[in-house]
């Protein structure tokens, strides 16, 4: 399509035809980006929904589950999930500084943080495998009366987790696209919008885990 | 320094149509113009997909014996007419095609705010309708449009994972749409176009995107869930494994319910552009209208449990839900108060769009009144899956939603085609669609209330003579969507070319030219005017500011 060839000199490379000032560019997208979000998290919505219903009917095999879900662990990949967030903040924090080598050190830091936190959940994983914990494919329940119910239990974890999982290698990729533009130094402090989005998306992602966590690893602890 | 300047004719020369003519310029485009285009004619075609079905029910319902399909092949019928016309149809419609072509012109933007994301969106919509017509080619599906298990789960014997994943994926394309008109209409207003100042249209698209972006993701969870508990057989819906059938129709009716209103609430905005332009009169109580549309979508997310009165759930959930239900004919009959209001002693002119926004009116009106019916808890238990049911949300979905599609693509198609459609044969046809319209669904009302249920093959023959009449019926309706679709092709090449502003009417998409130049604004217009300024003289030059 026939772009006036003038419009770059007059907007900037970053700045696209339909906008007038970066400012706006900046706002689009930072809107942009929320109502995503907002998206996404009524679609975690529907999960929850289920695991609330399903908890109040089937209260007592829920809270049998819990000895099998490994609290240190889930405390372990919260802490470094938690982590995670703080050097993507130090990224875009860097970003809007304009410090090249500081966004691509934080960006490696963020994602070397997240590769943990994926190890860890495949540790979980297979561990729940080796314990005959995965409904529909190897299901073994020692509380024959919970078998039925627990499985829900355990279908709902690896579907919340399993969904989270996957935004997390999502946004893995995401990072290793914006650790590339950083390396070759595409990000100033006039434009670094796509450090500050991806960091919104990092967070939620985040903010996901701290509510399944309690919800998945600490029920019944007490009880 | 702003002045009023004429309109360079040399403008009219390049346009968004003919600025290139490869495949590549259309299929790779990111003009909102041209993905409207490849919109329209995507839907039209799943519009007739989905009408070869409706044809195939009324054919069948000629006479009392299942006689020309069996009740398998009825069932899987009626569920592809419901999934066609409503995901790939009714839902996209108004937004992806009118919304997606005039918002950013309306609010004097060159784009939307994220075109690449909506090229995307259109690709998704492709991909979803190729997983779906690829169920349909391949056997069909028969779960009712409403994926209830167990006919989708332990019962299912077609294809409805094909299907569903089709849906789920359609469903981010709607996301998509409804994200990038959001942040369209936050951020790219021109100077001038103030949130009081917006076109009503534009108002009740925010208020249809504002429900996409809640709503759709809980379908394509609903949807993931169903999925994956036939994959693991673990019970979340099936009840002879532990789940909650009633889950499934929560989760899914807080979408579905809410999404009866992405299809009708784009359409009313067509009707108050309509209304004003051929009354040549301010909109009747613009405030009220507008906030209407958003009354509309936030109540209507608190109504789904209507849709349940008989599946069981607590009495005063049931009454909840009723009350609710009541609550948002409030604002529908704002609406209709109003544009009554805007006509009243108006300089009313009987052009085509006009004809449909009369139709409209008339047939929303009987279909939100019966809806009324059906959201009294004791009425309903007796006409609950009864042709009554059928009847009223066609009034709603073909009487209202289409009627506006339809009027408002004949209002706007001279800016999209750059050519005038014939007015007579346009006329011929909005009368014959309405006529035909009632002869179809009037009858079914009758039979409903008497007790006749929806979703059967065969049926008592006492019922036969308001069958046929209604067989009848959509055998015209169907004539009356075939000619629109041949006079607007033929008006492609034949029709007379349209000026900038053809109908008089206000708003920034009659300032460019008939059809817009790519980037729509030259340069960004300064808006002076209120929206609808009929009652006082309005100069369709556009200030350039700056």
């Amino acid at each position: 399509m026939a772009v006036d060839t003038n419009l770059e000199e007059i907007h900037g490379p970053e700045l696209r035809h339909h906008f007038e000032t970066p400012d706006q560019q900046v706002e689009t997208s930072t809107i942009g980006m929320w109502t995503f979000l907002v998206t996404e998290i009524m679609f975690f919505s529907g999960m929850f929904a289920a695991y609330a219903i399903f908890r109040s009917l089937y209260h007592d095999a829920f809270a049998s589950t819990s000895k099998y879900m490994d609290v240190v662990v889930g405390a372990i990949n919260t802490a470094v999930l938690i982590c995670s967030s703080f050097t993507m903040v130090m990224a875009v924090r860097a970003a809007r500084l304009g410090m090249r080598n500081m966004i691509v050190l934080f960006l490696i830091l963020t994602m070397l943080l997240g590769l943990v936190f994926l190890g860890v959940k495949a540790y979980e994983y297979h561990h729940k495998w080796v314990e005959h914990l995965v409904p529909g494919f190897n299901f073994h329940y020692e509380e024959a009366k919970y078998e039925r119910h627990a499985a829900i239990f355990f279908f709902l974890y690896f579907m919340m987790t399993g969904m989270h999982a996957m935004h997390m290698v999502v946004g893995e990729g995401l990072l290793a696209t914006l650790l590339v533009m950083a390396w070759r130094g595409r990000f100033t402090a006039k434009w670094n919008t796509p450090v500050d989005m991806i960091g919104l998306y990092w967070h939620f992602v985040d903010i996901i885990w701290i509510f399944l966590f309690p919800l998945l690893y600490l029920i019944g602890q007490r009880a | 320094m702003s002045t009023t300047v004429e309109r360079p004719r040399t403008q009219q020369e390049l346009n968004y149509l003919n600025i290139d003519y490869s495949w590549k310029s259309w299929l790779l485009t990111t003009d909102h113009k041209r993905i409207a285009i490849l919109y329209l004619v995507s839907i039209t075609a799943m519009f007739f997909v989905g009408g070869l079905f409706a044809t195939l029910i009324r054919l069948e319902l000629l006479t009392p014996r299942g006689d020309l399909v069996s009740d398998d092949t009825y069932n899987k019928f009626f569920t592809m007419h419901g999934i066609i016309m409503i995901f790939f149809f009714l839902i996209p419609s108004i937004p992806a095609v009118l919304g997606n072509f005039l918002i950013p012109i309306m609010v004097g933007a060159k784009d939307l705010a994220f075109p690449r994301i909506n090229l995307l969106s259109w690709y998704l919509y492709i991909v979803g309708a190729i997983f779906t017509l690829g169920a349909v080619v391949s056997g069909g599906v028969d779960t009712g449009w409403t994926f209830y298990p167990p006919f989708s789960s332990t019962y299912s014997n077609t294809y409805v994972m094909a299907t569903a994943l089709g849906v789920f994926i359609a469903g981010f394309s709607s996301i998509l749409t409804g994200l990038n008109f959001i942040a369209t209409i936050h951020k790219m207003r021109a100077p001038g176009m103030t949130w009081s100042r917006l076109p009503l249209f534009v108002w009740s698209n925010y208020a249809t995107s504002l429900i996409q972006i809640l709503g759709t993701p809980v379908l394509a969870i609903t949807l993931l869930l169903l999925a994956a508990e036939r994959i693991a057989h673990v019970g979340i819906f099936d009840p002879s494994i532990g789940g909650d059938p009633i889950l499934f129709q929560h989760l899914f009716w807080f979408y579905s319910h809410p999404a009866v209103y992405i299809m009708i609430l784009p359409g009313m905005g067509v009707i108050s552009e309509l209304v004003t332009a051929f009354s040549r009169k301010r909109i009747f109580g613009y405030g009220f209208v507008a906030f209407a549309s958003i009354a509309i979508a936030v109540i209507g997310f608190l109504v789904w449990g209507h849709h349940m009165f008989v599946t069981g759930q607590s009495l005063y959930a049931g009454m909840y839900f009723s009350l609710l239900s009541f609550a948002v004919a409030v604002p529908s009959a704002i609406k209709v108060f109003n544009w009554t209001a805007t006509m009243y002693r108006g300089s009313i002119s009987w052009d085509t769009p006009m004809l449909y926004a009369f139709g409209f009116i008339g047939l929303f009106t009987i279909g939100g009144l019966t809806g009324l019916f059906l959201a009294t808890l004791g009425l309903d238990v007796h006409v609950t899956d009864t042709y009554f049911v059928v009847a009223h949300f066609h009034y709603v979905m073909v009487g209202g939603m289409v009627m506006a599609y339809l009027g408002g693509l004949h209002f706007w198609w001279p800016k999209i085609s750059g050519r005038m459609y014939p007015e007579g044969w346009a006329k011929f046809a909005a009368l014959v669609v309405f006529a035909g319209f009632n002869l179809t669904f009037f009858p079914q009302f009758i039979v409903g209330y008497q007790g006749m249920p929806r979703r059967y093959h065969a049926y008592a023959p006492e019922f036969q003579v308001l069958n046929v009449l209604s067989s009848a019926g959509a055998s015209i309706l169907g004539l009356g969507y075939l000619i629109p679709l041949i006079y607007m092709l033929w008006s492609l090449k034949y029709g007379k070319r349209a000026s900038a502003n053809p109908w008089g009417a206000v708003g920034l998409e009659w300032t460019v030219p008939s059809p817009p130049p790519w980037d729509n604004f030259p340069q960004t217009p300064v808006v002076t005017w209120e929206a609808y300024q009929y009652h006082k003289p309005w100069q369709p030059e556009v200030e350039v500011g700056r």
